[in-house]
């Protein structure tokens, strides 16, 4: 038998793909690094190359085939002196006894069956799809399921269509469509006056955006991630935030800061961060993380409009995720208010961005033990909407913070102080806080695990302040 | 329309500033066989090395971002076959695995890096961005692009500090050298004479973003002409016109003239990462550095030329598989880090 191609996993979340177009065919002599076909995932259409040199015995996935599982076998090729009849006939599924198979020198065939790539993050997705949400508006709107990334794409270009002085810029926004796709179509729309390509060089494009801010433009300023943020922080808090207040209130800087924040999918201990709590700290900034798609995008509207500089902090792992997005014109949410996305009478959940995917999942598992949590989606980070927070610790007297972030100085830390200082006679047990590990991010899959929020250690927590 | 692969421009006779000594027209380096089928070895084995971590990420045992250096292989084994392990020292971005392997490193630890192994050379916790080797003198492996410039020149104050006759060659690209923090090193690395080499590997596009697009200077060797750094552009894709430009700009910092800037011309035959489609560019244009400028090849038929056997190269060639191969099982089969691990190495003492 030959060499089996199988599936490729292309992007670190890539689960199955279409099988676009053979760009070979059986009896073809290939060489290594030369492209095999045409394989399209949710992103984008990438090419698949063969890394050894041998001739293509059989194709056993036509083009155009979709839900091509990864790892699926999608190809047999017959390696070097190997005739493709020979190779051909040991498909996988008749695979002969390996003593009466010819000897096999090529270790492809010693490989491991092909999986999906280990990641913590593909059960943080998990819980969003298992989790049920339904967007705050009058009974009878209509409603469009759309993914994260949609909402955010539709905000922006509602609001370029709206008001001259807002643009885009960032690296990769415009003719890439945006690193991950969030900018896709405002090029075509809106064309290279307002949406702009930027070298690498955060600190110098956060810098001019807060100036063209300062000068009466209306900046989206897009971080290919948070973590490149870093390279620009000092124009975000030193430059953005205290304008106004230095001034007097004469001179205005509404900038928006926006991209994703937070874990990804094993990309280490550089890339996987959660700012909220660095931004929430400072005075003169708004910072917006919200969970699902209608509240990105009612949300982002208003941080367009806003007069503040805005820190928007997005997850990459919800951009592709779906949610109901309300059909309507001028859906404008207000900044500085929570969401209560699962009423409960029991426990308090608090959480944000992500983290609101995990207690919901929890506030299952709870009501199957008895215990009805309520679910606080604080969206807003600063203004910190304590009422919200306060009033439900009012009813269930127990709060749980779950938080996809570091536990020290968090917002979970904040939480834990205004339930201490304004709802100190309501609590009938100490607020409880779930985070990730206080570690930097491991890349192994099962340190990554161990790392991230987990719904069970929510569920423990709810029990412990619920004592049972 | 697929532009024509690029060589180094002839440089202009007259030099950009005339009061300034300048660093001597370098030559392409005269290797004898044995040199010279070292270097083919130590490419191909960053070529196959690289091919293999592709097809485990395609397997799905390699996670999250995963930058291949498939094409750029004669800059590192150019550039690094002229240091000393031991006495100089190497920082680099994010596309680190060629760098590592070219100076020597096990392809074993670092491919077991790659799959998040106890055994892998940061111990599974860096991942493919973050791979060190203190005593190789290599700095890693750093992911926020241009961050390893200003690294890179602390590494040379040190050797300036520690008078231990070292150079610091301190990788980046042509996206990274747009960052501020880049010209704000130049100053200090001239204005203090430090010994390092700014190795910029122009492979022409930032992610998805061409030289013309993001550079309003697209030739970069002249970036460091108002610190008074030197420049030397170099054809990225000759291992010996590669290694040639190393010899000069060693020679250079070894003086104490301080810093030293080469641009190299390359050529990344993959996306910028794993889940790059590559729309930015042509097939023709990717072919045509395939065809006519693989630098792997090219030191082939310069062998051949020397009476290297096809059948000896032949040889090698699986040699080197074998090694990969080798790598590939190790990676697969070592042990994720136990689980204590997530705690280890944070702080180094205990308060």
């Amino acid at each position: 038998m030959g060499i089996e191609l199988r599936m490729p996993a292309l992007s670190p979340t890539m689960e199955e793909g279409t099988l676009a177009k053979w760009l070979v065919k059986e009896g073809d002599t290939v060489v290594s690094g030369d492209i095999l076909a045409e394989i399209e995932t949710d992103k984008a259409t990438m090419e698949f190359e063969a890394v050894d040199e041998g001739t293509i015995a059989k194709i056993l996935v036509p083009e155009g085939t979709d839900g091509v599982k990864v790892g699926a076998p999608i190809a047999i090729m017959a390696a070097e002196g190997e005739s493709a009849e020979a190779a051909a006939a040991g498909s996988p599924k008749v695979e002969a006894e390996p003593a009466a198979a010819p000897p096999i020198s090529r270790p492809e065939s010693e490989q491991p069956t092909p999986h999906l790539m280990e990641t913590a993050a593909r059960d943080l997705v998990a819980d969003v799809a298992k989790a049920h949400d339904a967007p705050e508006v009058p009974e009878g709107t209509p409603l469009t399921n759309m993914t994260v990334r949609e909402a955010l794409r539709d905000a922006m270009a509602e609001e370029m269509r709206r008001d001259e002085r807002v643009f885009v810029m960032g690296e990769e926004v415009a003719q890439y469509q945006g690193a991950y796709k969030v900018t896709q179509g405002l090029l075509d729309e809106f064309g290279p006056k307002r949406v702009v390509d930027t070298p690498i060089t955060e600190y110098g494009f956060a810098g001019l955006g807060t100036g063209a801010a300062m000068g009466g433009l209306k900046p989206i300023v897009e971080f290919m991630t948070f973590n490149f943020a870093m390279q620009a922080i000092d124009h975000i808090i030193n430059s953005a935030a205290k304008t106004n207040y230095m001034s007097g209130g004469q001179m205005r800087c509404p900038v928006v800061f926006r991209g994703p924040n937070g874990s990804a999918a094993r990309v280490g201990a550089q890339h996987s961060q959660n700012y909220g709590p660095w931004y929430a700290a400072v005075p003169g900034l708004v910072v917006i993380a919200p969970y699902s798609a209608a509240d990105a995008k009612g949300l982002l509207k208003a941080a367009i409009r806003s007069e503040d500089p805005v820190v928007f902090l997005e997850n990459e792992l919800l951009y592709g995720q779906h949610f109901d997005v309300p059909d309507m014109d001028n859906y404008v949410l207000p900044i500085g208010k929570a969401r209560i996305v699962r009423p409960g009478k029991d426990v308090t959940l608090v959480s944000y961005s992500i983290g609101v995917a995990v207690a919901l999942e929890a506030a299952d598992e709870l009501m199957h033990e008895g215990i009805n949590a309520e679910v606080i989606d604080l969206r807003t980070l600063r203004p910190l909407d304590k009422q919200t927070v306060l009033t439900s610790l009012a009813q269930t007297n127990r709060v749980v913070v779950v938080e996809e972030g570091w536990p020290t100085c968090s917002i979970a830390s904040e939480i834990m102080a205004i339930c201490m200082e304004e709802g100190f006679d309501d609590l009938d047990a100490p607020v409880l806080r779930v985070t990730n590990e206080d570690v930097p991010l491991p890349y192994a899959a099962n340190l990554e695990k161990l790392a991230l929020i987990k719904a069970s250690d929510v569920v423990k927590a709810a029990k412990a302040v619920t004592y049972r | 329309m697929a532009k024509t692969a690029r060589k180094a421009a002839p440089r202009s006779k007259a030099p950009a500033s005339p009061n300034r000594e300048r660093p001597k027209e370098p030559q392409r380096y005269k290797a004898s066989k044995d040199e010279l089928l070292d270097f083919y070895k130590q490419m191909l084995l960053i070529r196959r090395f690289e091919e293999r971590a592709g097809q485990l990420y395609g397997l799905g045992l390699i996670g999250g971002f995963c930058h291949l250096y498939i094409g750029q292989e004669a800059v590192a084994v150019g550039l690094q076959s002229a240091m000393k392990v031991g006495r100089d020292s190497v920082i680099t971005g994010y596309r680190d695995h060629g760098h590592m392997l070219a100076y020597g490193i096990d392809p074993k630890v670092i491919m077991a890096e790659l799959t998040g192994r106890e055994a892998g050379i940061s111990k599974g916790k860096g991942g493919s961005m973050h791979m060190f080797s203190v005593e190789h003198g290599f700095y890693g492996g750093h992911g926020i692009v241009g961050a390893q410039v200003a690294l890179g020149t602390g590494l040379a104050f040190k050797h300036q500090y520690a008078g231990d006759g070292g150079t610091c060659l301190a990788y980046f690209g042509d996206g990274a050298a747009n960052q501020g923090q880049v010209y704000e090193s130049f100053n200090m690395a001239k204005l203090w004479d430090l010994p390092v080499i700014y190795a910029i590997e122009n492979n022409r596009y930032a992610m998805g973003t061409s030289v013309e697009r993001s550079a309003s200077e697209p030739d970069f060797y002249k970036r460091g002409e108002s610190f008074r750094i030197p420049g030397i552009q170099v054809d990225g894709m000759d291992v010996l016109a590669v290694r040639g430009a190393a010899e000069e700009a060693m020679a250079w910092t070894q003086a104490g003239k301080g810093p030293i800037i080469l641009e190299l011309l390359t050529y990344r035959y993959r996306g910028h990462s794993m889940s790059d489609p590559a729309k930015y560019r042509t097939k023709e244009e990717v072919q045509d550095y395939r065809e006519h400028r693989d630098p792997i090849s090219h030191a082939a038929a310069e062998l051949e030329k020397l009476g290297v056997k096809e059948d000896d190269l032949k040889a090698i060639d699986k040699q080197i598989k074998d090694i990969v191969v080798e790598a590939a099982k190790f990676a697969e089969d070592a042990p994720e880090p136990a689980p204590a691990e997530l705690y280890t190495d944070v702080l180094v003492e205990s308060y």
